[in-house]
């Protein structure tokens, strides 16, 4: 199985701590890892402004990058969501057809449907509170949304699980947008800062030390009011708590 | 960055900060009785996937739909006008009730009516008209809009309906206590029905195959201004249409428990006939809604059935409130609703979504709102609306993205500076008023592969 990882562009210049976890996790399940160094973003970013055109030579390049593996795995649910969801009508429009949708995975997911991981070595005797993103949520469906009359399920909680010491809680309005939405966060800053705020109160509400997720997205709009809010609560990807001890 | 309209309002609109807070608190508490009620029924995904077909359907036979209804109507002894837009509703309304010489009207809530602008129409025509449904009320008296489509006065605190009150219905300086409030409305009210020459209404569905309409209230005020009165206007979108009794089964229940968590409403009350002696009309009002119906990536917002779910979940407009907006719907299907309507006049709407994608969930017909938002972005160059710096701050991503040697460069050099490049972050004065930068990485993740400090060996 030839995996391909998948390294949205800020994580790459802000968290490169995160991809390290998600090639250590990986590899540790015997998975055989490539990064391919010319990747740059998927395109969402401009896509989601308005200018899907823009995002175009984007898709393009990533299909030729990532088309050769069997899965391409990055550890954002936001992006893994894009190239899923919208590469395919995208591409169709200039007559090319999106090899890599169907085999493009959030890190989470790929871990608990396709490695089907039912243990974990590490230890991270911590109280985190999970944020649930919205595109891993209501577009990935990695878990249950809120709104929704289904079984309620959660697969970044049940991998969270398998680490030791580890303690789970979740905010009030559990699945709640944390507001940053790309650049919808400087259009429209005043809400943009309201939603990060009321969010991020919540998280720290539960008393946890930490606040996770599976999209780094979110945690770096949180992460910054968090800083500029001077709190105490850090902020931590849910890989890196998955690859504690690695 | 230049704001949009809407974001300029919404920084209005939070600079309240209690109000704000209490304003999205009101509405996250309907949103939650929608979300406890909706799941006490185990086949609630199925209603509303039913509901989804039975709108598409409608709407796609329309033409059969609308035949039927009227014809059927007709044989009631209803007296049914077509209207192609606003203007032609009005004016068609207007004629009814100066055959009549009605004076006064009472009328339910419609948002129809409040498309087209009919109050002030018919009060430029000397016909005195009275909202009779108790938010509408406190707006008309307040001289202002409804902010929300299913609880129009949600905006207003009750202290300041109390004052609104004392000032205009006499009642006790100082007193807002609801039930002392309400009482008051209503004595006024009764009073309005009982004189009143003509009662108007809106409607929630009409029905093709009996030719009936159903509305749907709390305070069964349309029951009241009907029956009081000989004469009966009902307003109707052509989008209200369904085929029969086993579609509104559906819908009713749908209905109710997404506005406002009921298992019903109040009143789901059945018109036919007109009353005896007098007169019963129903016009049916385009106002665009066929243009609606050959675009096909939008043809699903004719699917409303006006709930307002949408708004209550929306983070956005739970904390910059109805008014934020230029379409008079807010909200997530306003935003659709009035790109439809004009695209030019209402597209700094659209930058009031962050693409959360719960007004999708809570639907009850399953409209794609958020995707329907994102579409009319891509649309907002060539309507030469686009946002110059939005514009270009893509492009240069754009650029930055497709050299991926320079992107690596980039990488590289930034991260001598102590923070993220501003391609990434966009380094702009919004970003930074509430929040700090994220602290860039001394070293890239590509670095680090290059330099083989990644891969086990
Ligand atoms: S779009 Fe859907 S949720 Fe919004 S008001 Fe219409 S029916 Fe209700």
């Amino acid at each position: 199985m030839k995996v391909g990882l998948f390294v949205p562009c800020y994580v790459n210049a802000v968290y490169p701590e995160v991809a390290l976890a998600s090639y250590k996790l990986l590899t540790h399940f015997g998975v055989d890892v490539d990064y391919p160094v010319d990747q740059t973003c998927c395109g969402q970013p401009m896509a989601n402004a308005g200018f899907e055109g823009k995002a175009l030579p984007l898709a393009k390049q990533f299909n030729d990058l990532f088309e050769e593996f069997d899965y391409i795995v990055a550890p954002s649910g936001s992006c893994a969501g894009f190239v899923k969801d919208t590469y395919p009508r995208l591409m169709e429009k200039e007559g090319c057809t999106s090899k890599v949708s169907g085999k493009v995975y959030d890190l989470c997911e790929f871990l608990y449907d396709i490695l089907k991981v039912d243990k974990l070595p590490g230890k991270f005797p911590h109280k985190v509170s999970l944020h649930n993103s919205c595109h891993g949520l209501r577009e990935l469906k990695l878990g249950s949304a809120s709104e929704l009359n289904i079984k309620p399920y959660s697969k970044v909680k049940a991998l969270l699980n398998l680490v030791e010491g580890v303690k789970v809680v979740e905010p009030i309005r559990v699945d709640e947008c944390c507001g940053f939405g790309g650049m919808f966060s400087i259009e429209e800053p005043a809400i943009s800062i309201r939603m990060g705020n009321d969010r991020v109160n919540g998280h720290s509400d539960t008393e946890a030390e930490y606040i996770t997720g599976a999209d780094s997205s979110c945690l770096m709009h949180m992460g910054g009011i968090v800083d500029k809010n001077k709190m105490p609560i850090k902020m931590i990807h849910v890989v890196e708590i998955l690859a504690a001890g690695l | 960055m230049s704001s949009t309209k809407h974001a300029q309002n919404a920084d209005v609109f939070q600079q309240n900060k209690e109000k704000a807070t209490w304003h999205d608190n009101a509405l996250w508490f309907v949103r939650e009785k929608r979300d406890r009620i909706s799941k006490t029924l185990p086949e609630w995904e199925e209603l509303r996937a039913l509901g989804e077909k039975i709108k598409l359907h409608s709407v796609s036979h329309l033409a059969s739909y609308l035949e039927q209804f009227a014809a059927n109507a007709e044989a009631n002894g209803v007296i049914v006008h077509w209207a192609k837009d606003a203007e032609e509703h009005n004016a068609i309304a207007t004629e009814i009730l100066q055959k009549h010489n009605a004076k006064k009207v009472v009328k339910s809530k419609s948002m129809l009516t409040e498309e087209c602008d009919l109050n002030h129409y018919l009060e430029a025509k000397g016909i005195e008209i009275i909202e009779s449904d108790l938010g509408e009320r406190i707006l008309q008296l307040n001289g202002t809009a409804p902010s929300h489509i299913v609880l129009p006065a949600i905006h207003m605190k009750r202290e300041e309906v109390g004052e609104l009150f004392s000032e205009k219905l006499n009642t006790e300086k100082g007193n807002s206590d609801p039930t002392y409030l309400t009482r008051a409305a209503r004595v006024s009210l009764r009073n309005d029905f009982l004189t009143a020459d003509a009662a108007m209404t809106g409607v929630n569905f009409g029905i093709a195959a009996t030719g009936e309409i159903v509305i749907c209230t709390n305070e069964g005020n349309a029951d009241m201004g009907t029956s009081l009165a000989k004469l009966h206007i009902a307003s109707m979108g052509l989008e209200k249409l369904i085929p029969d009794y086993e579609s509104l089964s559906v819908l009713t229940r749908l209905l109710a428990r997404s506005a406002t968590g009921q298992p019903t409403t109040t009143y789901t009350s059945h018109f036919r006939k007109p009353v005896e002696g007098g007169e019963f009309h129903i016009i049916l009002v385009d106002n665009g809604r066929s243009d609606i119906l050959s675009n096909e990536e939008h043809i699903k917002s004719l699917n409303c059935i006006r709930c307002g779910a949408c708004m209550n979940t929306c983070p956005v407009y739970r904390r910059s409130g109805g008014y934020s907006y230029t379409y008079f719907i807010p909200g997530p299907i306003g935003i659709n609703l009035g790109m439809l309507k004009d695209p030019v006049k209402h597209s700094e709407n659209l930058s009031a979504c962050s693409l959360c994608y719960s007004c999708n969930n809570v639907c009850p017909v399953k409209i794609d709102l958020a995707d329907q938002i994102y579409k009319w972005r891509q649309d907002l160059d060539s309507l030469g609306k686009a946002n110059s710096s939005k514009k270009l701050i893509s492009t240069g991503m754009q650029f930055l993205f497709t050299h991926p040697a320079l992107f690596r460069t980039s990488l590289k050099f930034s991260s001598l500076a102590k923070y993220a490049p501003r391609s990434l972050t966009f380094g702009l004065k919004e970003w930074e008023d509430g929040r700090s930068l994220p602290p860039f990485a001394k070293e890239s993740f590509t670095e680090m592969w290059k330099k083989g400090k990644v891969k086990k060996k």
